[in-house]
């Protein structure tokens, strides 16, 4: 069995790159996702629902459509892209960064719905006490708030880095797929399969790509009935 | 000093009420739905009032004719709410020290191991919320809001939702609060029998408004607040000193200015200091000091006032050589023994009569009053 698991270094290349992928999606999402759950759980604003719905947007349109709009927006020309690689040098354009950036945006519903979960079934009486001993609103958020919905926190994070492993449209449209910059595992395996000899390659980077998040699952399990357990006080 | 005079609104119900309060425990008594827990929230900060003045200690809290709003964290005012309300995710120690990081001043030093010590959760400190019973919960709730160094202390009906013996094991613990710390307590409660017990001064609250402010032996003993502070449950508080033990027959005597009460045997000092409830229903009424009578406690005193009644029972005041004391008759006895105001009758009290319910511990802000009181 030794020969299936003889990786070469592109699959390599592909499986490292698709990990940081995900890992940047996830951690760069999360500040983000946080602030987005808290407006939409405790927020009181014109246009909430219409915010609430383009969160949640991507997880119902074609990827296709939400790499084409990253494309229109981030690329080279597009209305955002643009004016960050001309002023701040920062390019999405067909980078691994891009990549990420996809991943993140696919991820983001999920991230979302899983704080604002938490945040609403916080018990918020738990904050108006913390505000009689003396704690200001930013203390009452970094010493009450955040540690009840770190469980919602962990699953939301999990949620966005197993989406991000397994994303494909959106990645392939907005950033193509160039081996060592773009070249992610889902896209890796799609154009080993196009290709004659191919078949063992993809099975390879197949049995990889489930062993991956098969084991993000597993840990994310374990991570969140910890800090549950931790923040019911058990 | 607390003076309190808010107008707000809360759907149909309309809160408005006033008073004023000194040191020691004032209790705000009333039925759910009174707006205690409203009038309370308010005093804290936790609602902001349409209208109203709020000062504590000469500091203004809230007035809204010039816009004064304190928030609740700059307010120093402790809370002990219903629930206990510990922060799930930290220990006990963690939750007794939240309010000192934000403390302006530091407090004494061993201060934290007097309150610990106080309230006796030493062994609880590296616990978590959820392994505490609902009266330590309580307890720690009670340390977290004095350690944050209170210029007043709310408590939301803290016994409210504990069974009868956590009860019985908490009210010392306030007691000593009230009689060791000089910080203020309002205390919001439906429980007469916790009132009497606590309370300094008395609040009584009526459909949002303030039906009746006192002294709570002179509210307790005021006939027309019966249907508020609790017709079955109607009766007179006296002050009492520890006088005699006589272990033959595990009798005690309490003097009172009206006389003495020999009640079953309790272990106190001699000298200690005691409220007693006399329920209005224990009472009987002689016209002549009476002779062959297995009741032990008979008070000679004159008829003060007579209760207004159409049912069957009346309510009627007496003063006992300046006490006041509570009975409850059928109108056909009030009748046929001729009672009206000016009658010198004589009061009969059984001993068996004072369960531990009638005891309310040491009276507050007297002198030699002793914090070791303990009963039932």
């Amino acid at each position: 069995m030794s020969w299936v698991l003889a990786f070469s270094p592109e699959e390599l290349t592909a499986i490292r790159l698709s990990l940081r992928v995900a890992f940047w999606a996830m951690l760069g999402s999360l500040p983000v996702g946080i602030a987005v759950a808290l407006l939409l759980s405790r927020g009181q604003f014109w246009g909430k629902s219409l915010l609430n719905v383009i969160v949640h947007l991507p997880l119902v349109i074609p990827p296709v459509v939400t790499g084409y709009i990253l494309l229109l927006l981030f690329g080279r020309r597009g209305l955002i892209g643009e004016f960050l690689a001309d002023r701040l040098g920062i390019v999405f354009a067909f980078r691994w960064t891009g990549a990420a950036l996809a991943c993140a945006v696919m991820g983001f519903p999920l991230l979302v719905r899983s704080i604002r979960l938490s945040l609403d079934a916080i018990d918020r009486r738990l904050e108006d006490a913390a505000g009689t001993l003396g704690a200001n609103a930013m203390w009452i958020f970094v010493t009450i708030t955040l540690p009840l919905i770190l469980p919602g926190i962990l699953a939301g994070m999990i949620l966005s880095f197993a989406r991000a492993l397994g994303e494909f449209g959106a990645t392939i449209t907005f950033v193509s797929n160039i081996p060592g910059e773009t070249q992610t595992l889902p896209t890796a395996i799609y154009m080993l399969i196009q290709v004659p000899g191919g078949d063992l390659a993809a099975l390879r980077l197949t049995l990889v790509s489930i062993a991956i998040s098969m084991l993000a699952l597993f840990a994310s399990e374990a991570l969140i009935e910890r800090a549950t357990r931790r923040v019911q006080g058990l | 000093m607390l003076s309190v005079a808010v107008q707000h609104r809360l759907g149909d119900f309309l809160l408005d009420a006033a008073f004023e309060s000194g040191a020691g425990l004032t209790a705000l008594f009333g039925r759910s739905g009174s707006g205690k827990t409203s009038l309370v929230n308010a005093i804290a900060g936790l609602i902001r009032p349409e209208r109203g003045r709020i000062l504590v200690d000469g500091a203004v809290l809230t007035d809204t004719a010039r816009r004064v709003f304190v928030p609740a964290r700059q307010r120093k005012i402790g809370y002990v709410f219903q629930e206990g309300r510990l922060f799930p995710h930290l220990t006990v120690r963690q939750n007794l020290l939240y309010g000192r990081w934000f403390a302006s001043r530091r407090g004494q030093a061993g201060e934290v191991e007097h309150v610990i010590d106080l309230l006796g959760i030493a062994e609880l400190l590296a616990r978590r919320p959820a392994n505490l019973s609902g009266g330590e919960k309580q307890r720690v709730a009670i340390g977290r809001a004095l350690l944050a160094q209170p210029r007043l202390l709310v408590m939301d009906e803290p016994l409210a939702s504990l069974d009868e013996a956590r009860k019985t094991e908490i009210l010392p613990y306030i007691e000593r609060l009230r009689d060791e710390f000089a910080i203020p307590i309002v205390y919001v409660s439906h429980a007469i029998a916790e009132v009497t017990r606590l309370a300094t001064t008395m609040v009584v609250m009526s459909e949002g408004r303030v039906a009746a402010v006192g002294p709570t032996a002179e509210i307790m003993s005021r006939i027309g607040l019966f249907p508020l502070t609790g017709q079955a449950e109607a009766g007179a508080i006296l002050s009492t000193r520890v006088a005699e033990h006589d272990t033959r027959f595990g009798l005690t005597t309490l003097r009172t200015a009206a006389g003495d009460l020999r009640v079953p045997y309790m272990d106190l000092r001699l000298g200690a200091q005691l409220r007693v409830r006399i329920r209005a229903r224990d009472v009987m009424i002689a016209l002549q000091p009476p002779q062959g009578l297995s009741a032990l406690n008979i008070l000679p005193g004159t008829v003060a006032e007579i209760g207004e009644t159409d049912g069957p029972s009346v309510d009627m005041r007496l003063d006992c050589a300046g006490q006041p004391l509570i009975a409850r008759l059928t109108r056909r006895s009030v009748e046929s023994l001729g009672l009206v105001p000016g009658r010198r009758v004589y009061a009969v009290i059984k001993s068996i009569a004072f369960d531990h319910q009638a005891f309310g511990g040491a009276a507050p802000g007297t002198p030699g009053a002793d914090a070791d009181t303990r009963h039932g």
